[in-house]
C-alpha cells in the first residue's frame, strides 16, 4: 500500500506506459449476435434455490442500476447488502435524469426494431463498443418497459391509455418514452419501492449514509468492502460472495458538472487500485444544453433536457462582440449554425457534435450573456479577468416554436424545464432565449468488464455508468437510463449467478492478513487526510482540478495541453496532501472529511484519464483531438490504430499504468465516418 | 450583499443545539442559498471552524436531499427546495435564520442535518407494487386512461424531503404518504395492493411518530413539487375504504 | 458459508423510531380496533360524532326558535318531544335515548380529540426559533373551543336540564325557565361566548370532517367551505336570537 502522504518517486515517468497482455473477454459467446444473450444465459450454471440464500452479494450504491440489481437479487433469493452514502436510496443522482429511456417497442410503427436500436447505438458510440453488449442492450430494452410499468411508473400516456414516446437526441426513430421532465426520478422510484418491499422482509440489509472505502480482496477474489459509517465514522468491513459496484460515474473529476455534488469516483477507483482495469477513462460525454455557469461560486452544473433541441433553435450573433439583447438581433446578423452546418439533421446533431460546435463558435468571440469563466487564465480563448472577454453561452430560442404551437402547447411539452430555467437564471424563457453552453455529464469509460459484467478481478462486478461496456466513446441520449436498468434488473441476475454457482463457496476470514491490510489503509488515509492540518479547503483543490481538466481533458485535447496536465497533477495532488485542511474528527459526521477523501482519488483518476487522452492519438465520440480532424472540422477516427477498447492496469500512485488493449471487432455495423452533415 | 446569519449548530444528536451567527460577505445574488452556505463553510473551515453540516447532492432541486428551514419557513421564503432558492431573494442586511427541520419523527443528526429513514420504512411497509422482475406483462396489454396517468404522476412527483413534515405544526407526514398512496391506487396496476397498501402504511406512518392532520395546510403550501392538499383527503378516502372493504 | 461481520463494532443498527407494521397480507386487527389504532380513523371518529352533534344542533336550534311563539308552542314541543317514539317508546325514553347517544359521541369526541392533541404535540417537540405568524390559528381555536364548549355543556345542562343553577328551574316549564335564565348577565354572557366557539368550531370542523371522511375533491373544496360557513353563521344566529330575545324584551 502506498503510503497517501507521499507520492513516491516513480520508477518509471507516468506517461511511459507499458502494453501488456491484451484483454480478453472470456465470456463473450460467439455465434450469431442475435442467440448470444440466449445462448451465454443457457450457457450459465444456476445457484439452486434453496442455497441462494447461502449467499450474501453486496451492492454498493441504489441508483437505477444498483437499485434493480438489489431488489432482482433478492427477489430470486440472494442475501443482499446494500449501501449508499446518501441518507435514503432513494436520492441517488439516477433520480435526475430527466429526458427518458429508449426501447425498440417500435410502437410507432416507424421502422424501428433491436437491430436499428442496436445500429444506432454501435454508431453513436463511434464505433468503440462491442457488438455483443450492445445488441444485448437493445434487445433488453423491450423488458424493461414492461418491467417499469408493472412497478407503477407513470409514463407519458397518448388519450387512448397507450404509452407516449418522443425521438430524442439525434435518432430518427421515436423510440423515447418518458415522464414528463422526469424520467430518472420515477424510474429511480420504482426501483426503490421494489428494493424498500425486499429491505421490509430483510432480504436487502440496506446501509444509508454508509460510504465504501476500499475493496477486500482475498485469494484472488473479491470478497467485501470496507465502509465507513459516514454518522458514526465507523470504519467496518462487510463481507460476502460477490461485490457488485454500481456507484455511478466519474464526472465530478471536473468538480462542474452535471452530476450530484457528492458523486465521485472513490469506489472505482479503490476497485482499480486493488486490480480491477479501468477502461477508456478519456470517454467523457459533454452535454450541450446545460445553463451556464454564473460565476466562481457555482457548485455545480444544471442541465435542462436536451429534448429542448426538438422545438429549440441554437443561434449566436453572426459577428463576434455583438453586445445587443438578443431581441434587437435582427434575423440577418444571427447564424444559427448548427442548422448551417448541418442541414439534415439541424438542432438535433449528437451531443458531442452540438458541443463542439457550442464551443467553436464561442471561442470565436461569437458566445453570448453574462456566463464565462474568468477565473482560468492561460488556456488559449480564456477570458480576461474580470470578465468583457470570451463568454460561455449560446441561445436556445424558442420563438419559432412558440409562434407555431402557441405558448400553451410549449408550456404543455417543457413548462417544468422552464420554471427550473427560469428560477437559475431570473430570465424569462418565453420572452427571451434561453443560454445554455456544454458541461460535463456521463462518463462512457468505467471499469472493465466482460460480457458477464464481472471486472478483471474475480467477484467484482460493475454495473449501470461504473462500467465502460455499452457506449463506447459517445452515448446516445435516453440511453444511460436503459442500460442502467438493464444490468440491474436482467443482465446481472442472470451472470452473477454462473459466478457464484462457479467459485469455491467458503467463508471469508475476518482475519485474514488482506482484511486488515485494507482496514488499516483506509484508516491510515483518513488519518493523514485529518492530520494534515494545511491551508487549503479540499473543495479549493477539486475546482483547481476541475478548471484544469476542463480546459486540458474536456471539449477537445492536444497532446500539448495533456502533458500539460500530466505535469500539473502530481504537483498538485503532492500540494494536496501537503496543504489541505480538514477539521472536525473521523469519529463523528464530517463533510469535510467525506469530500477531502474523494478530491484525493480524484486526483489520481485524472491522471489516467489524461493519460487515456493523450495515448489515444485519434478523436472519437466524446474524445477529441485537435490534430485528429478531418478536412471539415469533424472528429477524425483512427480505426487502424485504436479499434480497441483500452483497459489500464493500476501498478502504483503516479506511476505507469499497464495498457491492455481489448481488440473490438465489428461484424454487423461496419464502421464508417460519423456523418449528420 | 452581505447577511447576517443565525444557525442551528448542535455536534450531535445527544449534545444539546443553539443558534449561532455568523456574518457572510459579498454574497451574488446567482448563487443558491447552499452556495451561500459553501461560501461561509469555506471561511470557516481555512479559520479551522467546523463547518456547518447540511444534506444536500443533486442541487438541482430532485433528490430531495436538502432542506432547511429558513426564516421560520420550510425551504425558505420560495416555494422550491433549498438548493434552488436563490439569494436574489434576500436582501443586502438581511438576517437570516436556518434551522433544521423540527419534528420527533426526524431527529437531528448534527447541525442541519436530521435522520429522515422513517420515510423509507412508510414506503416500505406498503409503497410499492409487488411486481418481481420478469414478471410483468407486455407493457401495452394494460391501458391506462391519460387522467388516470396524469393523477398517478402529480403525486408521484413527492421527492420526500420532508418539507411537509417540517412544516406541520404537528409533524404529521399525511402529505408523504398520501402522495405515494394516490401514486399507486390511481392505476389500474396498484389495484391488487390497494387496501393492504393504504392500510399498512398508513400504520407505519404512526409508529414512526408523526403527528396526525389537522388541516392546516402548511404541508401542501411548504411542498416545493406542489402536492396538493386534497391529497390528504383522497388518503382518508382510500383508507376508510380500505377499512370497509377488507 | 458467508457471512457480514464486523470486525471492529456490532454491525451498526440504525435507531429506529417506530416498530414495523405487519408487512404484507396477515392475521389484521378488527375493523373497529384499526379505526381506533390509527390517526386516521381516529379522526374519523371524530368527524362522525361531530356529524352526528351537528345534525343535533341543528334540531336543537330549530325547536328553540319556538320560543318566538310564546309559552304554549315551546313548552308543547318540550312535552312532545318526551312523548315521541310512543307507543313503541315509553314517555321520555327517546329523549334518554337521544341523551345517551350524544353522550357517547361527546365522550368519543372528546377522547379522539384529546388524544390526537397529545399525538400532535409530542409529535413536534422541539419549535422554530424563528416564529412566523400563524396558521395554526384553526389548530387553536378548535382545541380552545372545544375545551370551551365541553365546559358550556356542563353548565348548559345544569342549567337547562336539571335546573341546578337556573334561577327558576322548574321542571316542565322550559320556556319560562329560559326567559328567567336568560335574566342574569352572567348566563348571557356564557351563552354568547359558548355560541360563538360553536360557530367557529362548526366552521372549521364541518370543513374537517369533509376532508377526514374523504369526500372532497379538488373541485367541491370551495363550495363546502362556503358551505361550512354558511351553515355556522346560520346555527350560531339561530342559537343568538334567543337570549338577545330576551335581553330585548321580545320574549319574556
Amino acid at each position: 500500500m502506498n503510503t497517501p502522504s507521499t507520492p513516491s518517486t516513480p520508477s518509471t515517468p507516468y506517461q511511459d506506459y507499458r502494453t501488456g497482455e491484451p484483454a480478453v473477454d472470456t465470456k463473450a459467446p460467439d455465434g450469431p449476435v442475435a442467440e448470444r444473450w440466449n445462448r451465454r444465459r443457457f450457457e450459465a450454471k444456476l445457484v439452486n434455490p434453496a442455497n441462494r440464500r447461502k449467499h450474501t452479494v453486496i451492492v454498493v450504491g441504489t441508483g437505477l442500476a444498483g437499485g434493480s440489481a438489489g431488489a432482482t437479487l433478492a427477489e430470486a433469493g440472494y442475501r443482499v447488502v446494500q449501501f449508499c452514502y446518501q441518507d435514503s436510496p432513494r436520492r441517488a443522482h439516477s433520480v435526475a435524469a430527466q429526458g427518458g429511456i429508449n426501447a425498440a417497442k417500435n410502437y410507432r410503427n416507424d421502422g424501428d426494431s433491436v437491430q436499428r436500436l442496436f445500429y444506432d447505438t454501435v454508431k453513436g458510440g463511434d464505433f468503440r463498443s462491442r457488438e455483443s453488449n450492445v445488441y444485448r442492450l437493445a434487445e433488453i430494452s423491450t423488458g424493461i418497459i414492461d418491467q417499469c410499468v408493472a412497478q407503477g411508473v407513470p409514463f407519458a400516456r397518448e388519450y387512448g391509455g397507450l404509452l407516449d414516446t418522443r425521438s430524442f437526441g439525434g435518432v430518427q426513430v421515436s423510440r423515447t418514452f418518458y415522464a414528463r421532465g422526469q424520467t430518472g426520478q420515477q424510474l429511480l422510484l420504482g426501483a426503490y419501492q421494489a428494493l424498500s418491499r425486499q429491505i421490509a422482509t430483510g432480504a436487502v440489509e440496506m446501509h444509508p449514509r454508509t460510504e465504501m472505502l476500499d475493496l477486500i480482496v482475498i485469494d484472488g477474489r473479491a470478497r467485501g468492502i470496507v465502509a465507513r459509517d459516514l454518522l458514526t465514522g465507523r470504519i467496518e468491513s462487510h463481507f460476502a460472495d460477490a461485490v457488485v459496484l454500481a456507484t455511478g460515474g466519474y464526472g465530478n473529476v471536473f468538480h462542474l458538472s452535471t452530476n450530484a455534488k457528492n458523486s465521485n469516483a472513490t469506489a472505482v477507483w479503490r476497485a482499480h487500485r486493488r486490480g480491477a482495469h479501468f477502461a477508456n477513462p478519456c470517454f467523457t460525454q459533454i452535454h450541450p444544453t446545460c445553463i451556464p455557469r454564473s460565476g466562481d461560486h457555482q457548485s455545480k452544473l444544471t442541465l435542462m433536457s436536451e429534448s429542448l433541441r426538438n422545438d429549440g433553435r441554437v443561434w449566436v450573433p453572426a459577428e463576434p462582440g455583438d453586445d445587443r439583447a438578443p431581441q434587437d438581433i435582427p434575423e440577418d446578423e444571427r447564424d444559427y449554425y448548427l442548422e448551417r452546418l448541418y442541414p439534415s439533421f439541424g438542432n438535433l446533431v449528437p451531443r458531442d457534435i452540438a458541443s463542439r460546435a457550442a464551443k467553436n463558435v464561442c471561442d470565436e468571440g461569437r458566445g453570448v450573456g453574462p456566463g464565462g469563466h474568468g477565473h482560468r487564465g492561460g488556456a488559449e480563448g480564456s477570458s480576461v479577468e474580470g470578465g468583457g472577454g470570451r463568454r460561455e453561452g449560446v441561445y436556445l430560442d424558442f420563438a419559432d416554436a412558440l409562434a407555431r404551437m402557441g405558448r400553451k402547447a410549449v408550456e404543455e411539452r417543457y413548462g417544468n424545464l422552464f420554471e427550473m430555467y427560469a428560477r437559475i437564471t431570473a430570465e424569462d424563457p418565453y420572452t427571451r432565449p434561453m443560454r445554455i453552453y456544454p458541461a460535463i455529464h456521463y462518463t462512457m469509460g468505467g471499469l472493465w468488464v466482460d460480457y458477464d459484467l464481472m471486472t478483471t478481478v474475480p467477484g467484482l462486478f460493475a454495473i449501470g455508468e461504473a462500467n465502460f461496456s455499452d457506449h463506447g466513446a459517445n452515448r446516445l441520449g435516453a440511453s444511460a437510463l436503459m442500460q442502467g436498468l438493464a444490468d440491474g434488473y436482467f443482465v446481472l441476475p442472470a451472470t452473477l449467478g454462473d459466478y457464484l454457482a462457479r467459485a469455491p463457496h467458503q467463508p471469508a476470514d475476518p482475519d485474514h492478513p488482506a482484511v486488515h491490510e485494507a482496514v488499516r489503509a483506509v484508516s491510515d488515509r483518513l488519518d493523514a487526510l485529518l492530520s494534515a492540518g494545511g491551508d487549503r479547503s479540499p473543495e479549493s483543490f477539486h475546482r483547481e482540478l476541475g478548471a484544469l481538466l476542463w480546459d486540458e481533458c474536456g471539449m477537445s485535447r492536444t497532446e500539448e495541453g495533456l502533458r500539460k496536465a500530466l505535469e500539473r497533477i502530481p504537483e498538485l495532488r503532492a500540494e494536496f496532501w501537503r496543504r489541505v485542511r480538514v477539521p472536525g474528527s473521523g469519529a463523528a459526521l464530517n463533510q469535510s472529511l467525506e469530500q477531502a477523501n474523494r478530491v484525493a482519488d480524484h486526483l489520481e483518476l485524472a491522471e489516467l484519464m489524461c493519460l487515456d487522452a493523450l495515448h489515444r492519438a485519434e478523436s472519437c465520440g466524446g474524445h477529441f483531438r485537435e490534430e485528429h480532424r478531418t478536412p471539415d472540422g469533424e472528429a477524425a477516427r483512427e480505426d487502424e490504430a485504436f479499434c480497441y477498447a483500452a483497459a489500464w492496469e493500476f501498478t502504483g500512485t503516479g506511476t505507469a499504468p499497464v495498457l491492455h488493449k481489448e481488440a473490438l471487432h465489428f461484424e454487423h455495423v461496419h464502421p464508417t465516418q460519423r456523418s449528420y452533415t | 450583499m452581505n447577511l447576517t446569519l443565525r444557525i442551528w449548530r448542535q455536534p450531535d444528536a445527544e449534545s444539546p443545539g443553539e443558534m449561532r451567527t455568523y456574518e457572510v460577505e459579498d454574497i451574488s445574488p446567482d448563487m443558491s442559498f447552499l452556495e451561500m452556505l459553501d461560501t461561509l463553510n469555506e471561511t470557516l473551515l481555512t479559520r479551522g471552524e467546523e463547518p456547518v453540516a447540511f444534506d444536500h447532492d443533486c442541487r438541482e432541486g430532485i433528490c430531495g436531499a436538502c432542506g432547511m428551514v429558513i426564516n421560520g419557513a420550510a425551504h425558505g421564503p420560495e416555494r422550491t427546495t433549498t438548493c434552488q432558492l436563490h439569494m436574489r431573494h434576500f436582501a443586502d442586511g438581511d438576517t437570516v435564520d436556518v434551522e433544521p427541520w423540527r419534528a420527533a419523527a426526524f431527529p437531528v443528526v448534527r447541525d442541519l442535518v436530521v435522520d429522515r429513514s422513517a420515510f423509507d420504512r412508510v414506503i416500505g411497509a406498503g409503497g410499492y407494487i409487488t411486481a418481481p422482475t420478469g414478471a410483468a406483462p407486455e407493457a401495452h396489454a394494460t391501458a391506462v386512461p391519460k387522467p388516470a396517468a396524469d393523477a398517478a404522476f402529480t403525486h408521484a412527483e413527492c421527492i420526500g424531503c420532508g418539507a411537509c413534515v417540517a412544516a406541520c405544526p404537528n409533524g404529521s407526514a399525511m402529505l408523504f404518504t398520501s402522495a405515494k398512496v394516490n401514486h399507486l391506487a390511481a392505476l389500474p396496476q396498484g389495484a391488487p395492493e390497494r387496501e393492504t397498501r393504504v392500510l399498512d402504511m398508513v400504520a407505519q406512518m404512526d409508529a414512526e411518530g408523526f403527528g396526525g392532520c389537522t388541516l392546516t395546510g402548511e404541508c401542501a403550501t411548504a411542498c416545493p413539487k406542489g402536492i396538493p392538499m386534497p391529497s390528504i383527503a383522497a388518503m382518508n378516502r382510500e383508507y376508510l375504504r380500505a377499512t370497509a372493504k377488507r | 458459508m458467508a457471512m457480514t461481520t464486523d470486525i471492529r463494532t456490532p454491525a451498526p443498527q440504525r435507531p429506529r423510531t417506530g416498530s414495523a407494521a405487519p408487512p404484507g397480507p396477515g392475521p389484521r386487527r378488527g375493523r373497529l380496533r384499526t379505526l381506533w389504532g390509527s390517526t386516521i380513523g381516529k379522526k374519523a371518529v371524530m368527524a362522525v360524532t361531530g356529524l352526528l352533534m351537528l345534525a343535533y344542533l341543528l334540531v336543537h336550534m330549530l325547536g328553540n326558535l319556538k320560543v318566538f311563539f310564546g309559552p304554549e308552542d315551546m313548552n308543547g314541543y318540550a312535552h312532545w318531544l318526551r312523548t315521541l317514539g310512543e307507543p313503541l317508546l315509553r314517555y321520555g325514553w327517546f329523549l334518554w335515548i337521544a341523551r345517551a347517544v350524544l353522550l357517547a359521541a361527546v365522550v368519543l369526541h372528546g377522547v379522539s380529540a384529546y388524544q390526537l392533541s397529545r399525538r400532535d404535540l409530542a409529535a413536534r417537540p422541539v419549535g422554530y426559533r424563528h416564529r412566523r405568524r400563524g396558521s395554526s390559528y384553526a389548530t387553536r381555536t378548535m382545541r380552545w373551543g372545544g375545551i370551551i364548549l365541553a365546559l358550556f355543556l356542563v353548565w348548559h345542562v345544569l342549567d337547562l336540564t336539571t335546573g341546578t343553577v337556573n334561577p327558576r328551574g322548574q321542571e316542565g316549564h322550559p320556556y319560562e325557565n329560559i326567559v328567567a335564565g336568560f335574566r342574569t348577565w352572567y348566563a348571557n354572557v356564557i351563552y354568547l361566548v359558548a355560541m360563538l366557539a360553536v360557530g367557529l368550531h362548526i366552521r372549521h370542523g364541518f370543513w374537517s370532517a369533509a376532508q377526514t371522511l374523504g369526500v372532497t375533491r379538488p373541485g367541491t373544496a370551495r363550495l363546502l367551505k362556503a358551505g361550512a360557513t354558511v351553515l355556522a353563521a346560520a346555527i350560531t344566529a339561530g342559537f343568538v336570537s334567543v337570549p338577545v330575545g330576551v335581553m330585548t324584551g321580545v320574549v319574556n
